[in-house]
């Protein structure tokens, strides 16, 4: 067995860094996720462009929808992707109660943007103009609701964060890829919300 | 309190599904017996059912693929033996609501729990190795994929003695899915077994991609990766593009039937041909999702056994991608008749006869490979030769059904039926069982009884032509698909064929079987063991390691440095570099999470099914909860001191060195 030397010189030995720095790969692969949950939206968007006008001689989107709820709607959502920035911005300088906070407000506008939401939902429903009236309601409630479940998840996924940063000075490397998912896909939800709030409120009502 | 469930689910005044529930039963319990017996449990429970292993996880995927194919092929029996005797008059042994089911699961189980389910198997413990890595890049995902796949199919078994199982066909076309026309449990068991498979063939997907793209050893390029790696590659970029819209599909369906929405009833504005489109979109990239892989393994082994590098490397990667393309935009041909106008139609039609190119390209390279080799005829490249032949002629009526002319003809008749299996069998399932039959000696460091092997290829091969032959005939007379009985009696003697046929394929099947025993069985013989991890003489990295590899597969990373590298390295004499000193190992613990995060998921979609809420619930809760208990657990990772690699390598080096002296022997 002579083997050891000559493997040396043709540089079969290396430190095998590219097999224990995962964070890099862990963020890829979110990526690669969230392209299927674009799919996903594609697809629902896709049907709705199909049953837009299947109202089944029930009431119409234009008869509907209320723009200025909507638009609150819409700001706290958008805020809230500009709150998860700085927490990003404070994670990166390791200032782990600022991440904490920002955490925090985004996770509050995040849940008035569902409240509000639950509240139209309520609203139609109560009008008799729930999912089961139409194919129009059917995919508007399935799409702007799929939206609503992936930030209900986002949520969840949010306070478990913020209880693992409690009793935290620095984070992890492991940390920060986490939060780096997150904010990869609470931004994903901010631009399928600005195609739900065009295609499926603003086209609808005009 | 138990929703629909009660003791009335049980079909106890059916003899026959009581029979096969009592078999199943009794299998199950035989497995337990024995694995109580030999206190297995656990063994059984440390290294297997919580094991982040990909090489693990593809046995397991492959078991369950085999366990799958068996049912599968029961219903197959029973379809081909009703349609042999129910026949003027004579109304068989299989009612219609009974044989409906037959028909869908046999389909839902062949495509999703069988093929699917072989080829992420052969995927599991091939591309890793093959790449030169140490793992997949989400291990712990891994096991959570595979556990969806499998309490997947124990859910769709379930659904023979608990209820009963969608009367629809395999993709559950609407309205005849709806509530109205499907009010028992069937098709809920058929959602919510894909939707749950579905998730982990796509986390799959994540998984391979991230991967292949990230986790190459350094200097495996693109255009040097393997072909089977390059197969697998385009295959997972399908599962990430078609499989979202698969979940989506079935998720409109189910809320049409458990919140009376009107995606695809035939009331309140719902368009059922919006569902053909959709389940198309995944349907048709599905097929390629199966061919792909199975493209691969048949380069890899008529390379490796011609003694020669695969003719056309570079034209078999550019195929492979025009394929995976091309696989998106030919999926109206499964609905010429729908009525979309000649115009569409046409350009369907050209494109789906444009696929026959790339695939012509890959026949010819696998045929150029062979001139002028050494070619040994093994079993692996006796599949790889019946899969040349059939796929050629499956291929061609291919071809014709996509003849829109032609199609509104031949669809939903028998030809359609004897066009894919001609396909799916003679291309997909050859190409697996050449890649089990190549590549188990990797995975349990033995060869498989090559006699049994070709006694099982040949029956299956002249099965295959026997059983489906003679349905293009029954398309060419007029029968259509999913008859349960009938009073042509031109048909009957082609179909009497076709029982034949079947029965052959039984032979080849329990030749199969027996392959499995007689290999095991003399496992240890001097001729059978593989000790020095190359039994083919192979050509790409997975020979390099021992067999079955250790559980880091490579105590050195490898640099490849150009197409097949092994063979490189074995000419260059550092087939198996020893270094001085080794250094430790990053590797994942095991978890039962997977375990769990999969047995919940089957608590939940039992639930769904049979609208017990609070189970549901239950089961939601406590799935996610356990993703998230993990996600506090620090200790997800260690490293393999170096003393240890040291200590499993020395062991590869000696066996190797026995087999040189073995060989020397000779």
């Amino acid at each position: 067995m002579t083997q050891p030397t000559t493997a040396a010189t043709v540089g079969h030995i290396q430190p095998d860094d590219a097999h224990t720095d995962h964070g890099d790969t862990t963020v890829f692969g979110f990526w690669i996720y969230l392209m299927t949950d674009c799919i996903l939206f594609g697809t629902l968007f896709a049907t709705f462009a199909v049953m837009r006008t299947s109202f089944a001689g029930g009431p119409t989107g234009k008869q509907l929808f209320e723009i200025p709820g909507l638009a609150y709607e819409t700001a706290a959502l958008l805020l809230s992707s500009i709150t998860y920035g700085f927490a990003m911005l404070a994670a990166y300088q390791q200032k782990v109660g600022q991440v904490r906070a920002w955490l925090v407000v985004t996770f509050v506008l995040g849940l008035c943007f569902l409240g509000i939401e639950v509240h139209e939902f309520a609203k139609l429903i109560g009008e008799g103009a729930g999912p089961d009236r139409s194919g129009f309601l059917s995919i508007f409630f399935t799409l702007v609701g799929t939206h609503g479940l992936h930030v209900t998840c986002g949520l969840v996924w949010m306070a478990v964060l913020m209880v693992q940063t409690i009793g935290k000075v620095r984070l992890t490397p492991r940390a920060i890829t986490r939060l780096s998912c997150l904010s990869l896909f609470w931004h994903f939800l901010d631009i399928v919300w600005i195609c739900v709030f065009s295609f499926v409120y603003l086209l609808s009502v005009m | 309190m138990l929703g629909k469930l009660s003791l009335s689910a049980i079909p106890f005044d059916q003899p026959i599904i009581m029979g096969a529930g009592a078999m199943m039963a009794l299998s199950v319990v035989a497995v337990l017996g024995v694995l109580t017996y030999f206190r297995l449990w656990k063994w059984l429970y440390t290294e297997w059912l919580t094991t982040v292993d990909h090489k693990k996880l593809g046995v397991m995927y492959i078991i369950v693929a085999f366990v799958m194919l068996l049912r599968g092929f029961a219903d197959a029996l029973m379809m081909r033996s009703q349609l042999a005797i129910a026949y003027h008059g004579n109304p068989g042994y299989l009612p219609p609501h009974h044989y409906d089911q037959v028909f869908t699961a046999h389909g839902v189980i062949m495509i999703f729990f069988m093929a699917m389910t072989f080829m992420i198997g052969l995927m599991n413990v091939v591309v890793p190795l093959q790449i030169g890595a140490r793992d997949v890049a989400f291990p712990f995902l891994n096991s959570v994929s595979f556990w969806m796949t499998a309490v997947s199919a124990i859910l769709v078994n379930l659904s023979l003695v608990l209820g009963d199982f969608a009367a629809t066909g395999w993709l559950a076309y609407p309205p005849l899915s709806e509530l109205h026309y499907s009010p028992s449990v069937g098709v809920d068991y058929y959602i919510w077994a894909l939707q749950i498979s579905g998730v982990g063939t796509l986390l799959t997907g994540v998984n391979f991609f991230t991967t292949i793209v990230k986790m190459r050893a350094p200097g495996m390029t693109f255009m040097k990766m393997p072909i089977f790696t390059w197969t697998c590659l385009c295959t997972n970029v399908l599962i990430l593009a078609a499989f979202p819209v698969l979940t989506v599909t079935l998720g409109l369906l189910g809320l049409d039937r458990y919140l009376g929405m009107h995606f695809f009833t035939n009331d309140g504005g719902g368009n059922a041909m919006l569902y053909i489109t959709l389940i198309w979109t995944w349907g048709h990239p599905e097929v390629y999702i199966l061919i792909l892989p199975a493209f691969g393994i048949f380069s890899e082994v008529i390379a490796t056994f011609s003694r020669k590098p695969l003719f056309g490397y570079k034209t078999m990667v550019y195929a492979t991608c025009s394929i995976m393309g091309l696989s998106f935009v030919v999926w109206l041909h499964h609905f010429f008749t729908m009525g979309s106008g000649a115009d569409v139609n046409a350009f369907f039609g050209i494109m789906t006869m444009i696929i026959a190119i790339p695939t012509g390209v890959k026949l010819f390279n696998w045929l150029f490979t062979m001139y002028g080799g050494r070619i040994e005829f093994t079993v692996p490249v006796l599949w790889t030769i019946g899969f040349m032949v059939t796929f050629t002629i499956g291929g061609m009526t291919g071809v014709i059904l996509a003849i829109p002319g032609a199609d509104f003809l031949l669809h939903n008749s028998l030809f359609l039926i004897a066009h894919f299996h001609n396909v799916i069998i003679g291309g997909v399932l050859f190409g697996y069982l050449a890649g089990f039959n190549y590549w188990f000696p990797k995975m349990f460091g033995f060869k498989l009884n090559e006699t049994w092997g070709k006694r099982s290829f040949w029956f299956w091969l002249t099965g295959f032509y026997v059983a489906f032959m003679p349905l293009y005939v029954l398309g060419f007379l007029g029968m259509t698909r999913r008859l349960n009985h009938y009073d042509n009696p031109a048909w009957h003697p082609w179909l009497l064929l076709a029982a034949g046929g079947a029965a052959m394929i039984a032979c080849g099947i329990g030749c199969q079987i027996v392959q499995l025993f007689v290999s095991i069985r003399d496992r240890n013989l001097v001729e059978n063991r593989d000790l020095a991890g190359d039994p083919w003489d192979g050509r790409t990295l997975e020979w390099s390691t021992s067999s079955p590899p250790a559980f880091y597969n490579f105590a050195v990373t490898p640099h490849p440095d150009s197409i097949d590298p092994f063979v490189r390295m074995k000419a260059a004499g550092l087939a198996h570099p020893r270094p001085a000193r080794y250094e430790g190992i990053h590797m994942p613990h095991n978890t039962p999470a997977g375990l769990f995060v999969g047995g919940f998921s089957a608590v939940l979609g039992f639930a769904l099914i049979w609208h017990i809420w609070w189970l549901a619930v239950f089961g939601l809760v406590c799935g996610v909860g356990t993703v998230i208990v993990r996600s506090f657990n620090p200790k997800i990772d260690y490293i393999l001191p170096a003393a240890d690699v040291a200590r499993t390598e020395a062991q590869f080096a000696a066996l190797r060195e026995q087999d040189a002296l073995l060989k020397a022997a000779e």
